[in-house]
């Protein structure tokens, strides 16, 4: 059965040479082989789900459902070990489903720049990445796979980006770099004092072959380049330059998964690793989460460009996932994991929108949008609800993630995590503001020149991609239980002994 | 008193000098370019092989004095390094194809200079004492000057030659200095000796500041080889000048001269005075790796990126050596594992270093120099394949995916500094890998930009083929980092 977990890696793999290796008049088949490959990725990741190894004590530490542990570089203490549970089924999944969506989009329609199976083939590799990164429980082999989605998610803003896309993926990949460079060290640090870079192992010890000091040296080198990935304010900076020139699957992917190694990764490796590093840091954590939450969703309120400000709701959102990660109880890590999968599933679907907006009528300017339900009332309709179900209306997925996180927070009863929880709670409010007020701009009012002439269908193709992230948006917001049933017992393996 | 020589063990030696007279009496009885270069590739497989075949056999030395000192050993890394130094110079011969054939250099001068120059790549690594250390490093050097200034009609060519000359003369003078010293102290050149010597006699030297000058002096003028920093403005001017296969010899085989020179003294014979080499060397890497970083940024021209790329992995290369400052780098451990660092990220390096002048040689005509980078736009629609191969090699410097070997060589370093206690270097290291994606990123997206009027140039077949295996063996290393790291620690 473990051979399922080397297929998830080695279908994609191998979708995107074969794709990339097509002649350039064979582009439509290359896209073709491509979306096949991510639809066979998807088909084997669901069943994942099957328990194979005994089931866990509940002691502290990763159970994992199914593994795979062969030795790969013994002088590096590099073990190709993967495994899958409760944390990281449901981003493996989401990340499998929303490839598949782009790469059937990608099928559909081409951003400018043409070469569509070159597309295909970068996203099949930033999969690769991201997966191994969701599925590494070697710290060294986790490292690896997070470098591989550096350069891919470069070519894919820098070659199908808009205008200034050069200068937005350079920004990219050098922030990026420059986090997981800090997460190399920060690796290392913890394997040279241990002789072990088995997370498994290490996260059973609970940090206990690591003194305090250097516990809380690799917290903080992991918590800075999983920041930088998340995006955690003030090192967001990268992020709505990718997002607004990145290509529509480029920004769904980037958003949807890719921001997700980043708290996967503070909650996996930096708390299961250094846990008394991570109850030391953890209120400049907190703080921080709620700066990037009151950050973005002001700077929101003055966004004029609509990718721009889906971006920068991103910030925000993400405040959410880490504010909850970082009160280290129960309640906030499975509030950051829901948090985490319904961000994906919206803001995927809300960048799916933008793109499909400014395909019709070339500008993302809300100055310049207006009365969008006038000409294109279905596609108004789907924004409608992406919106409310991001700005965290109960029984749509955006809630729980959000009041669980302030509940979590303010349940700890102290002082700083009470203000930290009524802020952030006041942060949610401005998010409704100005979720609405995007609404307000873009599809009420007369119908501006730009939208008074656009399409009004929405092509299959369209359909098909959205139709199951609005489905899942739902089923998640009215059943929390499908994403929190499946992380209660690991959540509750990682926290024992961390407060 | 008559010294028995052991000549099986000079082999590689013999094979290596055999195949610079004979490419230059081929040059003088048949003339004919084809020949010649024939003659030196089999000169420089014979080579490989009879090096090759002495690793396999048992240790030996010879010209011993009194039993123990001997000033040339055969062990199993000097052998594979004499091998390694064969196939660069196979390599740099397969790239030089196309130049040889424009008749913008002579072909057996050409060919003669090389196999002489790596003859003594091929001593180096059996070198036992300062003296052998030096003459080979400087029987691999002394050919490169003319190599350097080879090419017909190029002003730049001769400056570059120049200030190379002139440059290397300072570094070696520097050098013999420092050793000068060292033998006036102990009275020792043998490097086991030496380090005896310098253990036994350790208070009377250590109250003497002549020996720390010697340490450094010995140390700074080695580090000329492999352009480190104080010494590494010639590499600019004399990579650019020079033939490109020429500046390919020069950042891979003579770096790896001065990368074997600074091991054997610094491990073998200064052991004892670590505490004064290691924070020279540490200071050594983390300018070198910064400054050549910071250089490399600016630069417009190919091959200047490239040079000043390849200063600041030198400074990488130095790094796992500057463990050696903290006292916790200075156990036996320590020291074996920063020692198969140093000689691990190296290897990789030199891997793809040959790549990417590779692809330069393949992508640029036959007598012309690297160019600027506006000069390889297009490159990756009118030659994807070498393109490709070009890319790889740079993202593999840059040290990330899909260049995996690059991946494990920054891997390696770091994991070296931290285990030896070097954090501080460890992260100087990590961060300049950052400023360092910046212009390897540049330098690839040159190719992918709109194409120039250049058409489709064929690219001659041993440039392919040789470019070919370079990739390949990235390749594979990235898969399989263990077979380096396995021949590293021995």
């Amino acid at each position: 059965m473990s051979a399922v977990l080397v297929l998830v890696l080695a279908i994609p793999a191998l979708g995107a040479v074969v794709a990339a290796a097509l002649p350039a008049r064979a582009d439509r088949a290359g896209r073709v082989v491509g979306t096949l490959a991510a639809a066979l990725t998807f088909g084997i990741s669901v069943p994942l789900a099957v328990r194979t190894e005994p089931a866990g004590s509940g002691a502290r530490g990763i159970h994992p459902w199914q593994q795979l542990d062969v030795a790969w570089v013994p002088g590096l203490d590099l073990r190709f070990h993967l495994g899958v549970d409760g944390i990281s089924y449901p981003l493996v999944v989401l990340t499998t489903l929303l490839t598949l969506l782009c790469c059937g989009y990608t099928l559909w329609s081409v951003p400018g720049a043409g070469r569509g199976r070159l597309l295909t083939a970068l996203l099949l590799v930033i999969e690769v990445g991201i997966l191994g990164t969701f599925l590494a429980l070697d710290l060294v082999l986790f490292f690896v796979f997070f470098e591989v989605v550096l350069l891919p998610m470069y070519a894919v803003i820098a070659v199908w980006g808009g205008d200034r896309r050069r200068h937005a993926a350079r920004k990219f990949v050098l922030y990026t770099l420059f986090g997981s460079v800090l997460l190399l060290v920060g690796v290392f640090t913890v394997v040279s004092t241990t002789g072990t870079a088995d997370l498994v192992r290490l996260t059973a010890e609970g940090g206990s072959g690591l003194a305090r000091g250097t516990q809380l040296a690799a917290f903080i080198l992991f918590a800075v380049a999983f920041a930088v990935k998340s995006p955690l304010w003030p090192l967001h900076t990268w992020l709505p330059d990718a997002h607004t020139e990145a290509p529509t699957v480029g920004s769904v992917v980037l958003a949807g998964v890719l921001l997700k190694m980043g708290t996967y990764g503070l909650i996996r490796v930096a708390i299961g690793v250094a846990p008394y590093g991570a109850q030391r840091a953890a209120p400049v954590l907190g703080i921080l989460a709620v700066a990037a939450i009151l950050v973005g969703s002001l700077v929101c309120l003055a966004q004029v460009e609509l990718k721009r400000l889906i971006a920068y709701s991103s910030v925000g959102h993400m405040g959410f996932v880490v504010l909850g990660i970082a009160t280290l109880t129960a309640t906030g890590l499975q509030a950051a994991l829901i948090g985490n999968i319904a961000h994906g599933i919206i803001t995927g679907l809300l960048f799916f929108l933008a793109g499909a907006v400014k395909d019709r009528t070339h500008t993302g300017a809300l100055g310049e949008l207006g009365g969008l339900r006038e000409t294109a009332p279905a596609l108004a309709g789907v924004l409608g609800f992406a919106a409310i179900a991001s700005l965290g209306l109960p029984g749509l997925a955006g809630f729980w993630g959000e009041a669980f996180a302030v509940v979590a927070s303010l349940r700890l009863n102290s002082p700083l995590w009470t203000v930290l929880g009524v802020l952030a709670a006041l942060g949610g409010a401005v998010t409704a503001a100005y979720f609405l007020r995007l609404l307000r701009r873009v599809t009420h009012g007369p119908a501006s020149p730009a939208v008074a002439t656009i399409r009004p269908r929405l092509a299959p193709a369209e359909l098909m991609s959205w139709a199951p992230l609005i489905v899942l948006a739902l089923v998640v917001g009215l059943l929390p239980a499908t994403v929190v049933s499946m992380a209660a017992r690991p959540v509750a393996a990682v926290v024992s002994g961390s407060r | 008193m008559v010294q028995s020589v052991d000549h099986v063990a000079l082999l590689p030696a013999y094979l290596a000098a055999g195949t610079a007279v004979l490419v230059f009496l081929v040059d003088l009885l048949v003339a004919r370019r084809g020949a010649v270069l024939a003659a030196a590739a089999l000169g420089v497989l014979a080579t490989a092989a009879g090096a090759f075949w002495l690793r396999r056999q048992p240790d030996r030395q010879t010209f011993c004095v009194a039993g123990d000192a001997c000033s040339y050993v055969v062990t199993d890394r000097a052998a594979l390094l004499a091998v390694l130094f064969a196939l660069l110079t196979l390599g740099v011969l397969a790239f030089s194809a196309p130049l040889l054939r424009s008749r913008a250099v002579p072909a057996g001068e050409y060919c003669f200079l090389l196999a002489a120059s790596m003859t003594g790549g091929v001593v180096l690594g059996f070198a036992g004492d300062l003296i052998t250390l030096i003459v080979a490093l400087e029987t691999l050097t002394v050919p490169l000057y003319i190599l350097v200034g080879l090419r017909r009609q190029a002003l730049q060519s001769a400056e570059g030659a120049v200030t190379f000359f002139v440059v290397s003369v300072v570094a070696t003078a520097v050098a013999l200095l420092g050793a000068a010293l060292l033998y006036a102290l102990t009275g020792a050149v043998h490097l086991g000796r030496l380090a005896a010597a310098l253990t036994a006699d350790n208070d009377r030297l250590r109250s003497l500041p002549l020996t720390a000058t010697a340490v450094v002096l010995v140390l700074v003028g080695l580090a000329f080889k492999v352009a480190a920093v104080p010494l590494h403005a010639w590499a600019p001017a004399a990579y650019d000048g020079a033939p490109v296969p020429v500046a390919a010899y020069l950042s891979t085989a003579s770096k790896l001269g001065g990368v074997v020179a600074i091991l054997y003294v610094a491990v073998g014979a200064l052991r004892p005075w670590l505490d004064v080499a290691g924070p020279a060397l540490a200071l050594l890497a983390v300018l070198t790796m910064t400054v050549g970083n910071l250089m490399a940024l600016r630069q417009r021209r190919m091959v200047r990126l490239l040079a000043w790329s390849s200063v600041a992995q030198a400074g990488y290369i130095l790094a796992p050596l500057g463990a050696f400052a903290v006292s916790p780098g200075r156990t036996t451990d320590a020291l074996t594992v920063a020692v198969a660092a140093t000689v691990a990220y190296t290897v990789f390096y030199v891997v793809l270093e040959l790549g990417a002048f590779g692809a330069v040689v393949a992508l640029r005509p036959a007598d012309a120099d690297g160019g600027s980078l506006t000069d390889y736009r297009g490159a990756a629609y009118r030659s994807p394949w070498v393109a490709g191969a070009f890319v790889l090699a740079l993202v593999g410097l840059a040290g990330l995916p899909p260049g995996l070997a690059g991946l494990f060589a920054k891997v390696v370093v770091v994991r070296s500094l931290l285990g030896g206690g070097a954090g501080w270097l460890a992260v100087a290291v990590a961060l300049n890998a950052v400023i360092g994606l910046a212009y390897y990123v540049r330098a690839s997206v040159a190719l992918f930009g709109p194409p120039g009027p250049a058409g489709r140039a064929r690219v001659a077949w041993p440039v392919a083929a040789a470019l070919g295996a370079v990739t390949l063996v990235a390749l594979v290393v990235g898969f399989a980092p263990q077979l380096i790291l396995d021949a590293a620690a021995r």
